[in-house]
């Protein structure tokens, strides 16, 4: 047994022949949270998709749990995925089922657990990140943060090694951010599980991080602690957890010469 | 000169273009079409758990086939009645206006039962169940799903597809029914065609595996293509709001075409037979 | 949950379906008058059936008292071997006389039986032996403009008059009823 549960070694992934990941290296030790970060459009969600086995690599292999997810049957990714938990950005809750219906959903298709126990570990499951007493909502009458926690209380439904966050905290307001904050971490340390986060929030993100990768135009750019990458004098992991406007980024995408486009009058 | 030049390859251009893009959406159309019998196969194999928790199945019979009630049974009472008005008014003409019943009869029972149900199914059921899987999609719940482990085939198609299947063929019968009653109602107490004749001219040129069966396998096979035509296209739209509301257009117009269509295929195979 | 409301609507919703489709095959269709109980099998020759169908209904005295299960063409004698379907209620003599009659003038047509005198009654795979062919209109036709003809020239010439003849003769051949009687060798 490796210490990394998920490893991805030397992958490749692109649409129609444009990769988007150019031989990315990347190990999650078991029982931390790992951070991934990187612009809109870096592909840091494609990296999710890949360890759960939703589309295949072009290059090289994602490893979870020493099995290479990619050369799994149908079968064989179940079981992988029965391992891991996944929080949707926008929490994609089932919008035909109740709260309580929402949790109870893995524990129903994939157990045999007697109703009454679901029932229990349901309640649990909600007074974890404290919405016991929503449970006969439907998700159209809960605020953002609300189906955040909800869908997180589904994705640790089955007690999973691993669970990934795809923007965990994208749109939420200041409060809502501290509590899922603050519930990431408990739960990972509680469930002893790994956690993968995607972000591109670098305060809370470093918050809770116990490792970051960055990853910018189709490889990891900068890898270390939060506290490591904070004084980090690339430029790119500079410009970026400042936030600086233009840097190596640059602010314009690339296009034809300003003064010569707006004189052309063809487009 | 060099206006001749340009005239002429502006021409050809333009008939490249038009000629490429029949091409291109032929290939299309065959590629949907391949991947909607993949989506077909796949919802059969994967169909077992629709039965073994057969209520999953039965929430849907409610949403497809009770909602559907209504706009059936009001359809088709107005449908019988105006077969019957219009029946009458051609029959009256050669003295046999007890053939009424027959006319009315056979017409529903072959035809409008099977057809119109097949329509109103499409645009009542077809589109919503084209807009919930879109809008699933477009939400990431089959993405979340399929993360769970759960095949979104079994859990989310395959109940919709025998819904759809098993609450088809009921409808037709009472569209064809609840026909008949209208047009009872308009040839025996308005018009004053004698009842007796009504029911038994209709009894005895109404055959049970001629025109029933068939009207009832009709229904099965218009069953099976709105069902699935509807779920495909939920199931292929672009996740943007746009990509469903146009999913939910394609479902009615495909619909509609691919059930008359087949009407054709299938009464020239019943009549050869 | 509100699952047990959702049986119960699609309980309702099946059995109207249920309901409907039974409607459909009793009071619609013709099962209730399709239904003949037991059955004894005979069968019969014509020389033509014209359009006599599988299932069409064989009567007696206006009364439906069978149906017709098949219709085979015998590649020997040239003739239709038409089975029939007959209630055991209802027993015939051995002499029963089978034609194709025409409902109405356009009409469906049906097996006419026409009991005879004789004691032995039909039994299952039992021949009835005299019957009469389906009213084909174009014969009908053709055979009174040919005896018309003959009749205009029964005054001249014999010699014209002879393959008139034989023909007019021909033509009656179903007029003259039993294929007993009548079995004219083409």
């Amino acid at each position: 047994m490796t210490s990394n549960i998920v490893e991805i070694d030397n992958l490749s992934f692109g649409y129609k022949g444009r990769l988007l990941h150019k031989g990315i290296n990347m190990a999650f030790p078991r029982g931390k949270v790992v951070a991934i970060m990187g612009g809109s459009g870096s592909g840091k969600t494609t990296l999710l998709r890949l360890i759960g086995g939703q589309i295949k690599p072009t290059q090289g292999e994602v490893r979870v749990d020493g099995k290479v997810v990619h050369e799994q049957d149908r079968d064989g990714i179940f079981l992988l995925r029965r391992k891991m938990g996944m929080l949707f950005q926008h929490g994609a809750l089932f919008t035909d089922l109740s709260v309580f219906d929402n949790v109870a959903f893995p524990m129903r298709e994939l157990t045999d657990l007697p109703e009454s126990m679901i029932r229990d570990l349901v309640l649990m499951k909600l007074n974890a990140v404290g919405l016991r007493g929503a449970h006969t909502l439907m998700p159209t009458e809960l605020s953002g943060g609300m189906a955040r926690r909800v869908a997180l209380a589904r994705a640790i439904a089955l007690d999973p090694c691993i669970i990934m966050y795809d923007e965990p905290f994208a749109g939420l307001d200041p409060i809502s951010m501290g509590v899922i904050c603050d519930l990431i971490r408990s739960l990972n340390d509680a469930l002893g599980a790994t956690s993968i986060i995607v972000s591109h929030d670098v305060k809370e993100t470093f918050l809770i991080a116990d490792y970051v990768y960055f990853v910018a135009d189709g490889v990891v750019a900068a890898e270390g602690t939060p506290h490591d990458l904070m004084q980090s004098t690339l430029p790119f992991v500079h410009q970026f957890v400042h936030g600086e406007k233009d840097g190596p980024v640059p602010f314009h995408y690339p296009a034809a010469n300003y003064q010569s486009e707006l004189l052309n009058q063809q487009l | 000169m060099n206006l001749k030049r340009m005239i002429k390859s502006n021409l050809l251009t333009s008939i490249t273009r038009f000629l490429s893009g029949i091409g291109y959406r032929m290939i299309a159309r065959v590629w949907r079409l391949g991947a909607g019998t993949r989506l077909f196969f796949l919802t059969i194999v994967y169909s077992g758990e629709s039965f073994r928790r057969f209520h999953l199945t039965l929430r849907e019979i409610y949403f497809t086939g009770v909602m559907s009630l209504l706009i059936i049974i009001v359809s088709a009472f107005f449908v019988g009645m105006v077969l019957a008005l219009q029946g009458y008014n051609t029959l009256q003409k050669y003295g046999s206006s007890e053939a009424i019943g027959v006319l009315v009869a056979l017409s529903l029972v072959r035809e409008l039962g099977p057809v119109v149900t097949a329509l109103l199914f499409a645009g009542r059921a077809g589109t919503a169940i084209t807009a919930e899987i879109g809008l699933m999609k477009t939400t990431e719940q089959l993405s979340a799903m399929e993360m769970m482990a759960v095949n979104p085939i079994a859990r989310v198609v395959a109940p919709r597809f025998w819904a759809g299947v098993i609450s088809m063929p009921i409808l037709a019968a009472l569209f064809s029914m609840v026909g008949v009653l209208g047009g009872y109602l308009v040839a025996v107490p308005l018009i004053g065609v004698d009842s007796g004749a009504f029911w038994s001219q209709m009894q005895a040129n109404v055959d049970v595996r001629d025109d029933i069966v068939n009207g009832v396998i009709k229904s099965v096979v218009f069953a099976v293509a709105c069902t699935m035509i509807a779920l495909f296209e939920g199931f292929d739209a672009p996740p943007t709001a746009e990509g469903v509301s146009h999913a939910t257009t394609r479902t009615v117009v495909i619909s509609s075409l691919t059930v008359l269509g087949l009407d054709f295929v299938l009464t020239s195979f019943m009549m050869v037979v | 949950m509100e699952r047990t409301k959702i049986d119960l609507w699609v309980g309702v919703f099946v059995a109207l379906g249920v309901a409907a489709l039974l409607g459909l095959a009793l009071k619609v269709g013709n099962l209730t008058s399709n239904n003949l109980g037991k059955t004894y099998s005979v069968s019969a020759a014509f020389e033509n059936v014209g359009g006599l169908k599988p299932n069409a209904p064989v009567k007696s005295a206006g009364v439906v008292v069978g149906r017709v299960a098949d219709i085979k063409f015998d590649s020997k004698t040239y003739e239709a071997i038409v089975n029939i379907n007959i209630d055991q209620r209802y027993v015939f003599p051995k002499d029963t006389f089978a034609n194709i009659y025409t409902a109405g003038l356009l009409g469906e047509q049906y097996v006419g039986l026409e009991a005879g005198g004789e004691d032995d009654s039909l039994k299952n795979g039992d021949k009835i032996t005299q019957t009469q062919d389906a009213v084909v209109l174009e014969k009908m036709i053709s055979q009174f403009l040919f005896s018309k003809a003959s009749e205009s020239e029964s005054d001249s010439e014999a010699a014209g008059a002879k393959p008139v003849n034989k023909k007019s003769s021909e033509t009656k051949s179903p007029e003259a009823a039993s294929t007993e009687l009548g079995d004219t060798p083409f």
